[in-house]
């Protein structure tokens, strides 16, 4: 086998072969897990401590329910409330296999569309799982008093999201993250007024406890009195979300970020697949230097308009003035069999294609029209107003244009990253006692997430997976008591300390903003919608240069004693350094085109993704090391679906 | 356009606090109102003074955590969150006055950041309907009416801003108490703790401080979601029933 060009940034250590998901019929297997996991007396619970930091779907879910089993739960969260979390920013739907439409969905069709979706790069043992326990985390959220959307009889509405056949998406009008994560709240609220969970909001988790192998606890700064505090238990859940921010510009909320899961990478935990991003076609373009964020638009807009750009490259004049024969519905011309619903990859690149091509629209030209003249002409403004008022107004909102009246645009934005920290069937990390949920996990979306699947896999590890299998580890504690002057919490405190007195002290000419900002470009051109050799070398050359920039010259003001929001920042974006860094290296290995990664080498010869199963079937899971990293391959084996390629022509 | 922001700067809980002048120049009209202070935030790192701190998140309107009163009014002349307001709602020379929300309940952390740590309180004193994980029933086996289900989702879309209580006269968080009141009540598996719920609910309420509700409206008129005031008739309906059948 030839070597591979990243060669020179890590190693290659052995592959992992097990993943401790039972054999035998896939449907039976989580059943024969659960049956086999170590049950713990009630009685015995309340001694048993578990700390969950992240209280987004599956952080607050796995809290609210380890507290009503009875253990002692201790949870953090950044914001000045657990309510607050982003999965709160989901607007589409939770996908559940309940075929309540008898339109012939199942068990086994959700996790053959899983699987498929994810490009073959997800378990089938996880994603079967995940499809079983989906019918639950209904029935639960009903319970809790999820106001899902309904029809006149009084039963569930559910609808068709993301291209798929079948309806077995369930939602709360545009808001259905919002609906299920204070469902999730209100849960969690109920066990801290029982007095099982202990909650601590303002705080930001900094450094992870391991003490003989085990993950024991966690270093945390209050962050509105600076005090560094010391939180041990008997395991750990980090539920954190995701790392979209190293971009800078996403769709995340502002104070998401990867240090959590990147100081437990640091501490051994092996970081999977972190080049797999999700990058979304339909978000509001970029319109100056001062922006902070992105915002997403459901994709079911591109239902019913129609997108395209001025045939002629560096065409100012007003849509309105761009006669219909000089205008390229490009998706429409590219791919006649989906037109405008290709999938969400597909669309974005092709955008960022057209605006390479020197077509974008709008401030930078980084923008594409997507245009309802159409389907206002054919159902009526009423109609498409009933459809699509709420996304109208928000798009007017933040625009102040009128998208009845002039196209609308829009761009790609990073929404969703797949990868995480390697997690076996448990959802236990290489580390014992380590556990990790939801979007802060690498594991059931492969290298590309389906519609309305984040909420369903955040609930499911929440609500109905770590409940038993950290039940499992638990059994065999409780470990020994842990004093705050042992010497691993002494040098986790001190590290921790160190770093901020660091930033502090640096005193330099550049602000943190400026320092993620441009950090978060080079991931943009060189890790973004397209990748090749060549530039990820060139980033990972550009990061380190930055990177050492960053500890020489960044300005952080006031002291660590008050709340002091630049100081947060700089810790996160010193993270992002080395994750992005880590990021390319990954994008670097995989020679192939899958999901969400696409490289230029390796396409068919009109230009769609090519995969090669042959070489590259397998979860790319990385190793710390402070001179190189080290990747151990998992190998992934497909014995029920079919590997297949993905044709939208 | 130039501005002239007035902000209330306050080192901590302890501290008096004052209103601080600064300006900005070449804002765009296109910037959000919060990234207008960022980019304030910027020039005062550079010249190493203290940036302003104020909570924010997602930016897009749902979580709840930014807010703060612009000009005498809570989230400003939009009847929107903070970081959904858009500097073009502000003319060129305009000077702008930016406080944290006011409220005995809610006490100044930082400059414009207040602990909302209340709101929480009063979610735990019944603010939920008791369904542990696992013990279910199919989520068809009870159906709503399409009426009821959409009632309560309306209530439901309450951010826990704050707004209501910063633009109440009396410091009153009655209609974020209501609306959890309502969105609960209204469903059938809300009812077996509907009057528990609101008997705690309203008794943590006056605990944590906030004051009396005497039916001003300003609460229904800033709230960035249009939580609608009859929530509180509401909820004073079911407070008077669980009083009637003694559950205080």
């Amino acid at each position: 086998m030839t070597t591979n060009v990243s060669e020179q940034f890590h190693a290659v250590g052995e592959d992992i072969h097990d993943t401790k998901a039972p054999a035998g019929p896939i449907e039976r297997r989580w059943d024969e897990r659960k049956f086999s996991t170590k049950l713990v007396n009630p009685a015995n619970r309340r001694k048993l401590s578990v700390i969950v930091v992240g209280t987004g779907l599956a952080g607050a879910s796995a809290a609210a329910t380890l507290g009503e089993a009875g253990y002692h739960v201790k949870s953090f969260c950044y914001q000045d409330s657990p309510r607050r979390a982003h999965s709160i920013a989901a607007q589409g739907g939770i996908n559940a296999a309940k075929n309540y439409r008898n339109d012939g969905d199942s068990i086994y069709r959700l996790f053959y569309d899983t699987v498929k979706g994810g490009d073959f790069r997800a378990r089938e043992s996880n994603v079967y799982r995940l499809a079983q326990v989906s019918v639950n985390i209904i029935d639960q959220c009903v319970a809790q008093g999820v106001p899902f959307a309904r029809e006149y009889g009084g039963l569930l509405d559910n609808r068709s999201f993301g291209g798929v056949q079948v309806s077995r998406t369930f939602y709360a009008r545009g808001q259905t993250g919002q609906q299920l994560l204070i469902g999730a709240y209100q849960a969690l609220e109920r066990q801290i007024a029982a007095g099982t969970v202990e909650m601590n909001t303002r705080h930001e988790m900094l450094e992870l406890i391991m003490i003989d192998g085990k993950a024991r606890g966690i270093i945390v700064r209050d962050m509105v009195s600076g005090e560094i505090e010391t939180h041990t238990a008997d395991a750990v859940v980090l539920a954190t979300g995701g790392y979209g921010n190293v971009f800078f510009l996403s769709t995340n909320a502002m104070g998401c970020n990867v240090t959590a899961t990147w100081r437990a990478h640091r501490k051994g935990a092996f970081f999977a697949n972190p080049c797999y991003t999700q990058i979304h076609p339909t978000c509001i373009p970029v319109s100056g230097d001062y922006q902070s964020k992105l915002t997403l638009m459901s994709e079911s807009l591109r239902n019913d308009g129609r997108i395209w750009v001025p045939k002629k490259a560096g065409d100012d004049r007003a849509p309105s003035d761009i006669p219909e024969d000089e205008r390229d519905y490009y998706l429409e011309r590219i791919y006649p069999a989906f037109g405008n619903l290709v999938p969400r990859d597909i669309a974005s690149r092709a955008a960022k294609y057209q605006c390479d091509a020197g077509k974008g629209v709008g401030p930078g030209g980084l923008g594409v029209y997507l245009d309802f003249a159409d389907a206002i002409a054919r159902l009526g403004r009423h109609e498409v107003e009933a459809k699509y008022g709420n996304l109208f107004d928000m798009y007017a909102q933040i625009t102040g244009e009128n998208p009845y009246e002039q196209p609308m645009r829009i761009y790609p934005a990073v929404h969703y990253t797949m990868g995480g920290l390697w997690v076996d069937y448990d959802l236990q990390s290489n580390l014992e006692g380590l556990f990790v949920a939801g979007e802060a996990n690498f594991s059931e979306h492969g290298a590309n997430r389906l519609g309305a699947s984040a909420l369903m896999q955040g609930l499911a590890d929440g609500y109905f997976v770590l409940p038993y299998t950290i039940a499992n580890y638990l059994a065999d504690g409780p470990y020994e008591k842990i004093d705050d002057s042992h010497p691993e919490v002494v040098a986790a405190r001190t590290a921790v300390e160190e770093r901020i007195e660091k930033f502090l002290s640096i005193n330099g000419t550049r602000t943190v903003d400026s320092f993620h900002k441009e950090l978060g470009q080079i991931m943009w051109d060189y890790c973004g919608m397209e990748r090749t050799e060549e530039g990820l070398i060139k980033a990972i050359s550009m990061i380190r240069d930055l990177k050492a920039d960053f500890w020489s010259n960044v300005k952080v003001t006031g002291v660590n004693e008050e709340l002091n929001q630049t100081l947060e920042r700089a810790g996160r974006v010193a993270d992002f350094f080395e994750l992005g860094e880590l990021m390319c290296i990954d994008a670097l290995n995989r020679r192939e085109s899958c999901g969400g990664h696409f490289r230029a080498e390796s396409q068919t010869e009109d230009g769609e993704a090519l995969r090669h199963d042959d070489e590259f079937a397998y979860v790319s899971a990385w190793e710390f090391g402070e001179e190189q990293p080290t990747l151990r391959k998992e190998p992934l084996e497909y014995e029920y679906v079919e590997m297949k390629s993905r044709s939208y022509k | 356009m130039n501005i002239t922001v007035r902000v209330w700067r306050q080192k901590n809980a302890d501290d008096k606090g004052r209103m601080v002048t600064y300006g900005v120049e070449n804002v765009s009209e296109h910037m959000s109102f919060l990234e207008m202070l960022d980019v304030l935030n910027e020039q005062l790192t550079l010249a190493g003074d203290d940036p302003i701190a104020f909570d924010h998140d997602c930016r897009e309107g749902i979580c709840g955590m930014c807010g703060v009163v612009i000009n005498g009014i809570a989230h400003g002349p939009e009847v929107t969150t903070t970081c959904q307001l858009h500097m073009r709602s502000f003319e060129d020379g305009a000077v702008i006055d930016v406080e944290p929300w006011r409220a005995g309940a809610f006490p100044v952390v930082k400059d414009l950041v207040v602990d909302r740590s209340a709101f929480d309180r009063i979610i735990q004193a019944g603010g939920y309907i008791s369904a542990p994980t696992g013990s279910a029933p199919d989520a068809h086996a009870v159906p709503v009416p399409k009426d009821d289900a959409d009632h309560a989702f309306d209530a439901a879309t309450c951010i826990g801003c704050g707004a209501c209580v910063a633009a109440c006269p009396n410091g009153s968080a009655m209609l974020f108490t209501s609306a959890k009141i309502t969105h609960l009540g209204l469903l059938p598996q809300g009812q077996p703790e509907r009057e528990s719920r609101v008997i705690g609910m309203v008794e943590q309420h006056d605990h944590e401080g906030f004051g009396s509700c005497t039916n001003i409206g300003e609460c229904t008129s800033a709230c960035p979601k249009g939580i609608p005031l009859d929530t509180i008739a509401q909820l004073n309906r079911d407070l008077l029933g669980a009083l009637a059948h003694g559950k205080a």
